[in-house]
């Protein structure tokens, strides 16, 4: 009772909660400065879209359309044809990026390790047209970062 | 007087004017600065380091930011009360500064006699600061009313009550500083705790000094009390302002915050004075500006440490806790002064008998 009338006429609790926040002033700042700070990526991350190819060039895609069925947001359309040599190849392989959300299902339906999503996160544009990616433009995301690509799917692999 | 005499006189008033206001600027513009980086760092953050070196022309964009924006003046808004509103909420604030005395000159030896640094040296400088920082709630009153706007009349209303509730407290505790220094003079009253530490009026006066602190936070409408500005009223008086005029609120704001640092500074912590007489060879402005500045800091760091007060929490901390001890205080302050045997004790802080 005393003791209670002490605290409360002392502000003791006030005093306390002042010393803990006096405490973190001079604590060591956890700030990362972003643009010339990152921090780490997991190999697991789902940032912009990549197709793959084969070293030969081939590119891996067969047109199985499974990611197109797999996509919750119904952001990849594809058309396909029959090539010359008799294999099945996309014609027209487009994601919408304003529509992606980044769920990674269209990597996890791939049975040939064709779409992938790459680490890749900054490629902000001005307009929203740009960030409709052709397959001409995944393709050239696929040879851009296939090392890394392949790294992060070496270092997955004995998850899956 | 002469016309040239007269014509002298206004200029230098015109110069006093200018060194206070202008620095009164400045400082509430680098206040802002040091509440977000102290409020950043209290957090672990670092705070905004961006603009310029270590972030130090931060306030300058802020400035230009809401200087460059549109102000927007509500179409069913009284439009005289709602550009007023402002002015008036800043000028009191500005105006009050008049009579804080910064300390004592010889004008670097022209003048035979020390002067006291104020505008004005009024001899009831603590009367007429309590009289002009009751008008800036007009101010407030006038903003909710002007906007035509729900929330913003709430926003007023609450603002009006808390101010005039922390008002009595705060008057009631200045009652003790008079009745120590035997005197309204601001200066008189910084000069009867000359002689160091012990002399400060903190330490008979402790109780007040806490309560007019925080009577001071809730009549600028800092964070533990800034039910004025809570999300549930949107922004509270304000929310019809943008740009200039939301500035201008804010600056009347932190010069609230600045002006009631100066005179917790100056009649509870020595004003000018040195905490050990020797100390006394720096000259009183640092120690008054610095004693000013720790007070600021403390604003801020109430603000990073403590959870908003609930309205009737406010009100019962403002009449039932706060105004009863400041009673309290200036019956314990009389009985010393006039009962024989205790007035001992107290004779160390009285400048009067």
């Amino acid at each position: 009772m005393l003791k209670r009338a002490f605290k409360t006429w002392f502000l003791w609790e006030l005093l306390i909660g002042l010393s803990v926040t006096g405490k973190y002033l001079f604590k060591k700042k956890i700030t990362v400065e972003y643009p010339e700070e990152k921090t780490w990526l997991s190999p697991r991350f789902r940032g912009l879209h990549a197709l793959r190819r084969y070293e030969s060039g081939e590119e891996r895609c067969i047109a199985c359309k499974l990611c197109e069925v797999v996509c919750p947001a119904l952001a990849i359309t594809i058309e396909s044809e029959e090539r010359d040599d008799g294999s099945r190849r996309t014609t027209r392989y487009d994601i919408d990026m304003t529509k992606c959300i980044y769920c990674g299902f269209c990597q996890e339906a791939c049975p040939v390790d064709a779409i992938v999503e790459t680490q890749e996160f900054e490629y902000a544009t001005e307009t929203r047209g740009e960030l409709y990616y052709t397959k001409d433009m995944l393709l050239a995301n696929g040879d851009r970062h296939e090392s890394q690509i392949a790294a992060n799917i070496a270092a997955d692999a004995r998850y899956s | 007087m002469s016309g040239i005499d007269m014509a002298i006189q206004g200029g230098i008033w015109a110069l006093e004017v200018l060194a206070i206001a202008v620095p009164i600027a400045l400082s509430v513009a680098y206040i802002t600065y040091l509440e977000r980086r102290v409020i950043g760092w209290i957090q672990v953050r670092k705070g905004c380091n961006r603009v310029g070196p270590v972030g130090l022309l931060q306030p300058l964009a802020d400035g230009l930011k809401l200087f460059l924006k549109e102000t927007i003046i509500p179409t069913k808004a009284n439009k005289l009360l709602f550009v007023g509103a402002p002015i008036l909420a800043l000028t009191p604030t500005l105006i009050a500064f008049a009579v804080v005395p910064f300390g004592e000159t010889t004008f670097f030896g022209v003048w035979d006699e020390p002067h006291v640094m104020a505008i004005s040296h009024l001899n009831v400088g603590l009367l007429y600061i309590l009289a002009i920082s009751s008008l800036s709630v007009y101010g407030f009153l006038m903003a909710g009313w002007a906007s035509n706007s729900k929330y913003a009349i709430m926003g007023s209303i609450r603002t009006t009550a808390q101010m005039l509730s922390y008002e009595i407290a705060m008057g009631f505790g200045l009652v003790t500083v008079m009745m120590l220094s035997g005197s309204l003079d601001l200066a008189e009253i910084v000069k009867a705790q000359a002689g160091g530490l012990l002399h400060w009026y903190m330490i008979p006066l402790f109780p007040i000094l806490i309560v007019y602190f925080i009577s001071g936070c809730a009549e600028a409408g800092r964070t533990p009390f800034d039910l004025t500005e809570t999300e549930e009223l949107v922004a509270g008086y304000h929310v019809e302002y943008s740009g200039m005029w939301f500035a201008t609120f804010s600056l009347a704001e932190y010069g609230a915050m600045i002006l009631i640092s100066l005179l917790t500074s100056v009649l509870f912590l020595g004003g000018w004075y040195a905490p050990i007489p020797a100390l006394d060879i720096i000259p009183g402005t640092f120690w008054l500006l610095g004693k000013a500045a720790f007070l600021v800091f403390v604003f801020i760091w109430l603000r990073a440490t403590f959870p908003r007060y609930r309205y009737d929490q406010m009100m019962r901390l403002g009449w039932k806790i706060f105004l009863p001890w400041t009673l309290g205080w200036i019956f314990v302050v009389g009985m010393f002064i006039y009962t024989p045997g205790l007035d001992g004790i107290i004779n160390f802080w009285l400048a009067w008998r």
